[in-house]
């Protein structure tokens, strides 16, 4: 139970980072990644996943 | 006017601040305007106080004074029809498009690099891509740091209005005295055709929904600024048969609600440039039609004709970009600021500014003068300091003013490709600039071919340097008097 971020669409702007309730996304190098150990969906505190929801590009942040 | 002139791009390209001063010195206070306040007589004090350095809040400051941009703040909240967050090119000039993402603490280097080499700079603003209220962390912090070490920058935002009313009493706090909202309309039946969805309070909206709580919060947002005195901006894009029309109502809300500053800006549709509105085949007004939708908002909130819609991280005067200048890799690690050569180009220009009004005040007693009917719409070569100062052949726009007998208006600019490239002049390009130029009668630069000359006089344009290096309302005061037979001399005896 985790998302991932398709790297090659990214336009790595952060908003899924400051805006992920589980602090499970993190810049590594030159890429967004989703820590699926944290990723929680979002379950339980928000109605829809924060990354997807705010991501500028779609089926970006997608079920790993 | 005969005043001295004083050449600013010389006193900018100077490196000391003790030679700049002596620059400064050698132009003298030779003019008899000397102690005006340089303030247009329109103007109540406090207001010119705060605009009086910023290009974008004033045009008579744009001839002067240079902003620049950090992209530090790349997270946006919304997604709107004229965007296309991927896009990133070196040779576009348009918002939303960087070459370079900074951190605050990178933005801080840049800025100090900057302040150092060029004396104009004035404005530091942060102004996408993403949204500065919504990103807010990053903007934060890149203020307070710039704000310790250059104390009297003037710092100003660009949002989307969306997280601006949690943002007000901060954004005072650290004395940012100039917002600039996108607002593209004040009806959510119009918003819906401009913004697929936002990101609100930690949900997706779209459609009908998503437009209303956009409306609402920028004109909450407007409200506090307005009741702060803190000075707002209202840009909006002008999308033909989306909100043309409609923006005639905008101008009425956003003025009702205290907005200083209406900017209608052109929609930039390309489809190269992947955007919804570029792949849906959505035009953009042209130059003329910009200008009738302008006329006609005259009357009502103060309107910015001067745009030149620069990029997220544009450095210079308005209308240049010297960008590629500054990226991280010209900016050394460690960097300390010198204030010198700011603190001495204000000096300079307080004083050039007097004799500049002065001149300007002169050319409308000229034109008021006068008996004579109808315009005369002439574009103007510059490369600042409100002189006619740039060759024909370098000129990358043409800003344009129109002379009658209620006086003389800037009514925009008109980009253009350069004519000469490396000292001769490509016959390509002239006919691009004959057509930018449509409806223009005069053409005023520093210097100019026979060649072009005659061929802009074949398509209806004269073209003339006889006014070089004036300024350039007393030129187009002049020019006027001419066209009508009348000796400005006695016409303003």
């Amino acid at each position: 139970m985790a998302f991932k971020i398709i790297a090659s669409q990214c336009t790595q702007c952060g908003a899924c980072e400051f805006e992920c309730p589980s602090d499970a996304i993190e810049l590594k190098g030159e890429k967004y990644v989703i820590d699926p150990d944290k990723c929680t969906e979002c379950e339980g505190v928000y109605e829809a996943q924060q990354c997807a929801s705010v991501c500028p590009m779609p089926k970006t942040c997608v079920p790993a | 006017m005969s005043a001295p002139i004083i050449s600013l791009e010389s006193l900018a390209k100077t490196t000391s601040s003790g030679q700049l001063l002596t620059s400064a010195k050698s132009g003298g206070c030779a003019s008899s305007s000397c102690g005006l306040s340089s303030r247009p007589t329109h103007m109540d004090s406090a207001t010119w106080e705060k605009i009086k350095d910023h290009p974008c809040f004033s045009e008579e400051a744009h001839h002067y004074f240079a902003r620049m941009h950090v992209a530090v703040a790349p997270a946006c909240n919304i997604q709107c029809n004229y965007c296309n967050r991927k896009y990133d090119c070196s040779n576009e000039s348009r918002p939303g498009v960087v070459s370079e993402k900074l951190t605050p603490d990178q933005a801080l280097r840049k800025v100090i690099a900057v302040a150092n080499e060029l004396p104009q700079l004035s404005v530091l603003g942060i102004a996408g891509p993403g949204d500065a209220c919504y990103d807010w962390e990053k903007t934060r912090a890149t203020f307070e740091r710039v704000a310790r070490e250059i104390p009297d920058i003037k710092l100003c935002i660009s949002t989307n209005g969306l997280a601006l009313p949690e943002h007000v009493d901060q954004l005072a706090e650290l004395n940012i005295s100039h917002v600039t909202i996108t607002i593209n309309m004040v009806d959510p039946a119009v918003g819906e055709k401009i913004y697929p969805w936002i990101f609100y309070r930690h949900r997706r909206y779209t459609g009908m929904d998503a437009a209303k709580i956009l409306h609402e919060r920028q004109m909450l947002g407007l409200e506090m600024l307005s009741e702060r005195g803190i000075l707002t901006k209202i840009n909006s894009v002008m999308i033909p048969g989306v909100n043309d029309q409609h923006l005639i109502e905008v101008n009425k809300w956003v003025k009702e609600r205290g907005a200083f500053l209406h900017n209608v800006m052109p929609l930039i549709s390309d489809p190269a440039h992947g955007t919804c509105f570029g792949l849906t085949g959505q035009r953009g007004p042209n130059a003329l039609e910009l200008k009738a939708l302008q006329d006609r908002l005259e009357g009502g909130a103060k309107l910015m004709r001067h745009c030149r819609q620069c990029r997220a991280d544009a450095v210079g005067l308005l209308g240049t970009d010297r960008g590629q200048e500054f990226t991280l890799d010209h900016i050394p690690p460690e960097l300390g600021y010198n204030s010198g050569k700011r603190r001495a180009y204000r000096e300079v220009v307080a004083r050039i500014l007097d004799d500049h009004l002065a001149a300007k005040n002169q050319a409308m007693t000229t034109l008021a003068s006068m008996s004579t009917r109808g315009s005369l719409q002439v574009a103007v070569a510059t490369k600042g300091g409100g002189r006619i100062n740039e060759h024909f052949g370098h000129a990358k726009e043409f800003q344009v003013y129109e002379a009658s007998l209620t006086g003389i208006k800037f009514v925009g600019h008109r980009k253009i490709e350069p004519y000469c490239r490396g000292g001769w002049g490509e016959e390509g390009t002239l006919g691009g600039i004959i057509a930018a130029l449509e409806g223009i009668d005069v053409v005023l630069c520093a210097k100019i071919g026979n060649c072009p000359k005659k061929q802009l006089m074949e398509a209806g344009i004269r073209a003339t340097e006889a006014f070089g290096y004036d300024y350039i309302e007393a030129a187009i005061s002049a020019l006027y008097a001419a066209e009508h037979g009348i000796d400005p001399s006695q016409a303003t005896a």
